[in-house]
């Protein structure tokens, strides 16, 4: 029988979603006992939100001083020693996830399975590849533990009601000193967040400019959508590395997803692949994005835009 | 420190619309342009800036592949590396088999840093840089954006979900780099003629001797479900309309 263990992501006060998400995964497989190993240096919080999480059996915490900020190097050691007895150990695809896993993969000699988006059985499930081009079907070895991420935008969150029991974990791990967290420069929003949210507007280079970008902002107020960007836009400073979509910035699954002055490369649309509806403002009718839209209008951004919010108000 | 090794991955370049072979054992990579992984290609950027700094007297590319990816590392070498290792193998090998045999040559040229991509884009992997950590039981400093080299440290600003987030890692250490960590600079033909009379060797895989690692069988590549091409509208109130049909506002 599959006994997994998912590695909560939380910032120390609240259960970030993608832990839902990646317990939703989990428990595809059929019969899975699934607990979760929230590590931190005071866990009550995220650990009472998993504990109601449905699906999860027995809630772990490892409480160290050590454990505060989420370094791969801490964590991996002791996520190794509470991994025994386990046949499978998750994690969420997210930054926190992808820098993680693969360190407690290679500790225990196996190789990951990356952005599980489907589950076929214990040891076989897909995944996309070539920035979401070709999706892969691969098994893993019965005999060998299954250390994998899991592409959080191919799953909803499992819901709450439930009320497993939380343990205190003591694990004999010998931590380095080598690795020391200094700081995080987040940008502080009132708006949903990118990957959490319903709506999604998003912008590209054709924006011109950090200031252009209001246009966005207004659009997605008037929405309560949350705000993304393309490399492209990233690149040129217009806004912070946290709202990239895309291969290398975030998936998103939202139910509307609004793409303006966003050509449509594929690094971008391996990002938005699971978005419910989306609509492409664009002035050149052959960008490739108005191959994926839902609904598209051919038009000068900087005019529909500033129309469409007033239309929505 | 003496030496910085940085590792190059020949992946199907970039800008090719990869396809899936029609019977779904593979991607077609007949006649494909080939390239360095982007990725990979930020990483030597940042260790010859690193070397022409004062930071470092020897860049050192390695490359684990067939034969073929001679050619990345000769393109590597013309950008600045003064020397190539290429770990040669015709099977393709996984993550944890390229990280253990990174180990072995790190033990041997005991570099004072390594850095490589994030992920390679073709298998999307983002596992190397991690793995070779682990086993090597050095820091690991992964998405870097930002790169301060002091003394026997680092300081590393990464991109994560929430922003940026800087760590302090001790040398030796891995680092694995974003994409706005640099814009890596263009090879100029006589870079290229120069480079061929660097030092490439070459080492089978077989040969160092790498415990085999459990392998992931892949079973078939297909390609994935095509959204539809929706509808067009002319003006705001058509785009108003239709989204009002969906009941999405």
């Amino acid at each position: 029988m599959a006994k997994i263990l998912v590695i909560a992501e939380h910032d120390g006060q609240a259960l970030n979603p993608s832990t839902a998400k990646t317990i939703a995964c989990a428990a595809e497989i059929d019969g899975a006992e699934i607990d979760v190993l929230v590590l931190g240096a005071s866990v009550a919080g995220p650990a009472g939100e998993a504990a109601q999480l449905s699906g999860v059996n027995r809630v772990c915490t490892i409480e160290k001083a050590e454990n505060e900020h989420s370094l791969a190097a801490t964590f991996a050691p002791q996520i190794v020693s509470a991994a025994d007895g386990y046949t499978h150990v998750f994690g969420p695809s997210t930054t926190f996830g992808r820098d993680l896993m693969p360190r407690v993969a290679a500790l225990l000699g196996v190789n990951q399975v990356s952005d599980i988006m489907s589950v076929s059985g214990p040891h076989s499930f897909e995944r996309p590849i070539y920035a979401g081009n070709v999706i892969v079907s691969l098994e893993t070895p019965a005999d060998a533990v299954v250390v994998a991420t899991v592409r959080i935008a191919s799953y909803k969150a499992v819901a709450g009601g439930n009320s497993a029991p939380v343990e205190s974990l003591d694990v004999a791990a010998e931590l380095p000193a080598h690795t020391r967290y200094v700081s995080t420069q987040a940008a502080s929003s009132d708006r949903p967040d990118l990957q959490t949210a319903a709506t999604v507007v998003s912008g590209g280079r054709a924006l011109g400019s950090a200031e252009n970008f209001d246009l966005i902002y207004s659009l997605a107020d008037k929405l309560g959508a949350g705000v993304g960007a393309t490399r492209a836009a990233v690149d040129a400073g217009y806004v912070q590395n946290d709202l990239q979509v895309g291969q290398t910035g975030k998936i998103i699954a939202p139910e509307l997803y609004f793409a303006i002055g966003i050509s449509g490369a594929i690094q971008h649309l391996t990002g938005i692949k699971d978005a419910g509806t989306i609509v492409a403002i664009n002035k050149d009718e052959e960008a490739p994005i108005f191959e994926v839209a839902d609904i598209g209008i051919v038009g000068d951004l900087f005019t529909i835009v500033p129309e469409l919010t007033e239309a929505l108000g | 420190m003496e030496k910085i090794l940085v590792g190059l991955k020949r992946v199907v370049d970039y800008n090719v619309r990869v396809r899936v072979k029609s019977d779904g054992s593979g991607v077609e990579t007949d006649g494909v342009k080939m390239s360095i992984n982007p990725f990979d290609e930020i990483a030597l950027e940042e260790a010859l800036r690193i070397k022409e700094a004062g930071g470092a007297n020897e860049v050192i590319v390695v490359s684990i592949g067939s034969s073929e990816s001679q050619q990345q590392l000769r393109t590597g070498l013309a950008m600045g590396a003064d020397r190539a290792i290429l770990v040669s193998t015709d099977s393709a090998p996984d993550s944890l088999t390229c990280a253990r045999a990174l180990l072995q040559i790190i033990n041997k040229e005991e570099p004072g840093l390594v850095i490589v991509g994030r992920q390679a884009i073709d298998d999307d992997n983002s596992q190397t840089g991690p793995m070779l950590a682990a086993l090597w039981d050095r820091p690991q400093a992964t998405f870097a954006s930002g790169v301060e080299i002091e003394g026997d440290k680092a300081s590393v600003t990464r991109e994560v979900d929430v922003g940026m987030e800087t760590i302090d890692v001790d040398l030796p250490a891995v680092i694995t780099v974003d994409l706005r960590l640099n814009e890596p600079r263009y090879v100029k033909l006589p870079d290229i003629m120069k480079a061929k009379k660097k030092p490439l060797d070459e080492i089978a895989l077989d040969d160092l001797e790498v415990e085999a690692a459990p392998r992931i069988t892949h079973t078939t590549y297909a390609p994935p479900a095509e959204r539809q091409k929706g509808i067009m509208v002319d003006d705001v109130a058509g785009l108003v309309a239709a989204l009002k049909d969906k009941g999405l506002v």
